[in-house]
């Protein structure tokens, strides 16, 4: 008797469960839209100080040459890094995932060691070794270079899942190998090369420290030299203004660029494995682009670091200075970490087992609050915290707070993937076996969704870690992060001074990086 | 075990939202807060001189002059800061403007001679600093340095010079410029600059790219050249500077101001710091140590190294009227910020 019914179950599609639904999803809910408005409290404030400065002012400080040439730099820097990005992460992803190049697991893995260094890092190192390099073409080449990864991930789990049933039904059509590339291929990638070139804009919106050290001015590098100047003048949130609709500008741009088309695989049975192509007498002709990426993206650095260490000998190394920044890095990014995946959990939940309209726009808000650049949200958050929570000013709270808003999607992605593994049907057993929702939700899905939410707050951490625009101006008195000491002494041109920060931070930014990879092994194209 | 798995919950839970709502380092009942906008490395040497004297422990939070300023300004009564130590005046200026000054012990400012330090004893002088034209003598002889400040704005210098705009450095000099020479004349010499120079970031750097000799000169001050040479001298060995003297607006020296901040809850300390910084103690680092600013004590001779202030022919500047959000302001619609 049982064993039918269960059978039936289990061919069955999952469908809602019956009875009342757990008691705590209205609270759930209710959780997750309070984290999205604090979320999206640093969009409120840019429109806020809009509105409070009125249009006249507003309007002369928007409207002016020196935004001009801002707006054409940032224009002009995501107009050309993307593309070359783009095309060089997809073109090293398809060697490494679909031909026989050799070691193409070594240069997988050293095409995604780059995530552990930091921009502003791989800017020092570059200027360590061309000082004379400034501009638009010196900031799109380092751009590049840092951040490809962000394509190559996505691509290369991208390859590793499609169904190469549709690319032999091509050839078998007639198609020759480009067109089957062309017609078959690129198409199925197109959610990922979305996704990763709008994360590579909004990175270039928002970096700073990579820009500021080869004197290439972005909307950024302007909002920071403003804040140092009027703290926060109003010149500042206009340029914010501006940055937060160029963000907008690029995520419409992507949702119009996605399309609806999606692409899933029917009938009984598994996608066998791709078959690697052969490369036949281009072997080692194609072996040059992974030689060369990584000698420009890892060799350079790696060099770099290595001449100033040995030219500053034993001096650079303040054990307790360091010792202390390096306490501090860890401390902070351990809370923030924990805080942002915690965060991260009632959403998770959410658009897991209820993805309903709701779930899906909370989700929405979360992405485009991360979207927003770190300065922005720590001005917000300056604000905010000056006028109106005075006791959360300069405390850990407030950079806490500005981390989660700037890091829950990471968390989220890990979690939900996580989560989604684990089936309703185990905690729907837990409460019938009489525990209460709360028990039964705590004694399955948390327990087996551990690992992921481990891997969200690493992923969390490593973020955190190499964050600068938002630490300086959020810390309190007296902490001096790995990051913040690096800025320090590279602003004073002590760059043998400032290399045993950056070591550090790329040694402790690898095993989080490794955790990455094999991530997205697991949750290939979702 | 129910009860005490939700015990040691809620007891997680307490201490992480205590220390979430502390600051970084809690405050000692003993101690004192700069905010510091002088250079990390002085005010370290300072700071841990002061503690092996007289045992105050001290918390440092560093930022630019006008930033921390204007960040005192917003906190207004319930800034935490006990002191507030800067490069340049005009921050000094925004701050007292505000009302938010403790004057000044007048036995500190007897420390300290009068051109040194406001008129309203509101904060002294700490140090200072001139400003210089830092030129590359491999390129430009004596001959073909520019005679004034207001040379560098004449089309004959176009593409040939650097500075650093978003510091609060040139800003001062710039706030010294306009009280001189007042605003037409001003507005005229910075859109001259905006044709004419290009932007670095600190003044170090752009020395070290007059060195490198990616520009012929740059308007910095002067210690960025004489801490450089008492290192390795990598980044200044082609470098000279070229003081403008003449009461020139180039040959402005800047005053780093130390005020206590009435809203302080040490005033005792504070003013026991302010002492010795403009004293002996403080003035001795400045003299003997690697920053090479002036110093400006009655009676306390500068770094051996450096050009004697009396000889710099600088230019009258009271300190306390030095406008910075006028300045601000006129950069920004010159298309500078």
């Amino acid at each position: 008797m049982t064993f039918t019914t269960e059978s039936m179950v289990a061919s069955r599609p999952r469908r809602k469960p019956a009875g009342k639904p757990l008691a705590g999803s209205s609270w759930t809910l209710a959780i997750a839209v309070a984290i999205a408005a604090l979320t999206l409290t640093p969009l409120g404030f840019v429109f806020w100080a809009t509105v409070a400065t009125g249009w006249e002012t507003a309007s002369q400080l928007i409207f002016r040459s020196r935004v001009g040439d801002l707006l054409f730099n940032t224009v002009a820097l995501i107009v050309f890094t993307v593309p070359v990005a783009t095309v060089l992460a997809t073109a090293l992803a398809w060697l490494t995932e679909r031909t026989d190049l050799p070691g193409a697991k070594l240069w997988a893995w050293l095409a995604i060691v780059p995530l552990a260094i930091p921009a502003f890092v791989q800017s020092y190192a570059w200027i360590g070794m061309w000082p004379r390099l400034n501009g638009l073409g010196a900031g799109v080449a380092i751009s590049v270079v840092t951040y490809f990864p962000f394509v190559y991930l996505p691509v290369s789990a991208a390859l590793r899942l499609i169904d190469p049933a549709l690319e032999d039904q091509a050839a078998s059509l007639g198609l020759s190998p480009a067109a089957v590339m062309r017609r078959v291929v690129l198409p199925q990638l197109r959610l990922s090369l979305c996704g990763g070139a709008l994360l590579i804009s909004l990175h270039l919106l928002s970096e700073y420290g990579l820009y500021a050290m080869i004197r290439f001015d972005t909307f950024t590098t302007a909002i920071l030299d403003q804040f140092q100047s009027t703290y926060n003048g109003v010149a500042a949130h206009m340029l914010a203004l501006v940055l937060v609709a160029c963000c907008f500008v690029l995520i419409g741009v992507d949702a119009a660029v996605r399309g609806r088309r999606r692409y899933a695989r029917l009938g009984s049975g598994v996608a066998r494995h791709p078959v690697r192509a052969s490369l036949g007498v281009w072997r080692y002709p194609c072996l040059l682009l992974p030689v060369v990426t990584t000698a420009v993206s890892l060799g350079v650095p790696v060099l770099t670091l290595g001449r100033w260490l040995i030219a500053g000998g034993a001096d650079i190394w303040q054990f307790s200075e360091i010792g202390l920044a390096l306490s501090q890095t860890l401390t902070i990014c351990v809370i923030g970490g924990v805080a942002t995946a915690a965060a991260a959990v009632p959403i998770a939940w959410l658009s897991v087992r209820r993805p309903t309209r709701s779930s899906r726009f909370l989700e929405g808000c979360y992405y485009l609050a991360s979207s927003m650049p770190g300065v922005v949200v720590a001005l917000a958050l300056v604000t905010i915290s000056i006028r109106v929570m005075l006791p959360l000013y300069q405390t850990v709270a407030t950079i806490v707070i500005a981390y989660v808003i700037m890091f829950l999607p990471r968390a989220l992605v890990s979690l939900r993937a996580s989560i989604a593994q684990v089936p309703a049907e185990l905690e729907q057993a837990a409460e019938s076996l009489g525990r209460s929702p709360a028990r039964a939700l705590w004694s399955t899905t948390v327990r087996l969704a551990a690992p992921g939410a481990a891997s969200a707050m690493a992923l969390s951490s490593l973020g955190i870690m190499n964050e600068l625009t938002a630490t300086q101006m959020l810390a309190p008195n007296g902490t001096r992060t790995l990051a913040m000491a690096f800025w320090a002494l590279t602003s004073e041109i002590d760059y043998a001074g400032a290399a045993p920060y950056a070591l550090l931070m790329i040694l402790f930014s690898l095993p989080l990086t490794l955790l990455l990879h094999h991530q997205s092994k697991k949750i290939a194209g979702r | 075990m129910k009860i005490l798995s939700a015990l040691s919950a809620g007891a997680s839970l307490a201490v992480s939202l205590l220390a979430l709502s502390m600051p970084a380092n809690a405050q000692v009942a003993d101690s004192l807060t700069i905010y510091n906008a002088q250079h990390e490395g002085l005010t370290k040497e300072w700071v841990e001189a002061f503690k092996e004297e007289t045992g105050i422990v001290i918390t440092v939070r560093n930022g630019s002059d006008l930033e921390m300023a204007n960040q005192i300004v917003q906190e207004g009564a319930n800034s935490p800061a006990d002191l507030f130590l800067t490069e340049n005046s005009p921050a000094m200026a925004l701050v007292d403007g505000k009302g938010l000054f403790e004057p000044v012990d007048k036995a500190t400012l007897d420390l300290v001679p009068e051109q040194f330090r406001p008129a309203n004893g509101h904060w002294t002088g700490i140090a200072a600093r001139s400003t210089v034209f830092a030129y590359d003598k491999t390129k430009l002889t004596e001959d073909k340095l520019p005679k004034s400040m207001l040379d560098l704005a004449k089309p004959e210098w176009k593409g040939r010079w650097a500075a650093s705009p978003s510091g609060a450095d040139f800003q001062a000099i710039v706030g010294a410029f306009l009280q001189l020479k007042g605003e037409p004349e001003t507005a005229a010499w910075l859109k001259g600059m905006k044709e004419n120079f290009t932007a670095v970031r600190g003044n170090s750097t752009a020395m070290k790219a007059v060195n490198a000799g990616q520009f012929e000169g740059a308007l910095i001050y002067h210690y960025y050249y004489f801490g450089d040479q008492a290192k390795t001298g990598e980044n200044s060995k082609n470098v000279a500077l070229h003081y403008f003297k003449n009461q020139d607006p180039g040959a402005f020296v800047s005053i780093s101001g130390g005020g206590i901040l009435a809203s302080s809850k040490h005033k005792e300390q504070a003013q026991a710091f302010l002492k010795w910084l403009a004293g002996k103690g403080g003035q001795k680092i400045l003299r003997d140590g690697t920053s090479f600013e002036y110093a400006v004590g009655k009676d306390e001779a500068s770094n051996k190294a450096l050009v004697p202030i009396a000889d710099l022919q600088a230019p009258k500047v009271e300190p306390s009227s030095l406008n910075n959000a006028k300045v601000t302001d006129m950069m920004t619609a010159a298309g500078i910020l």
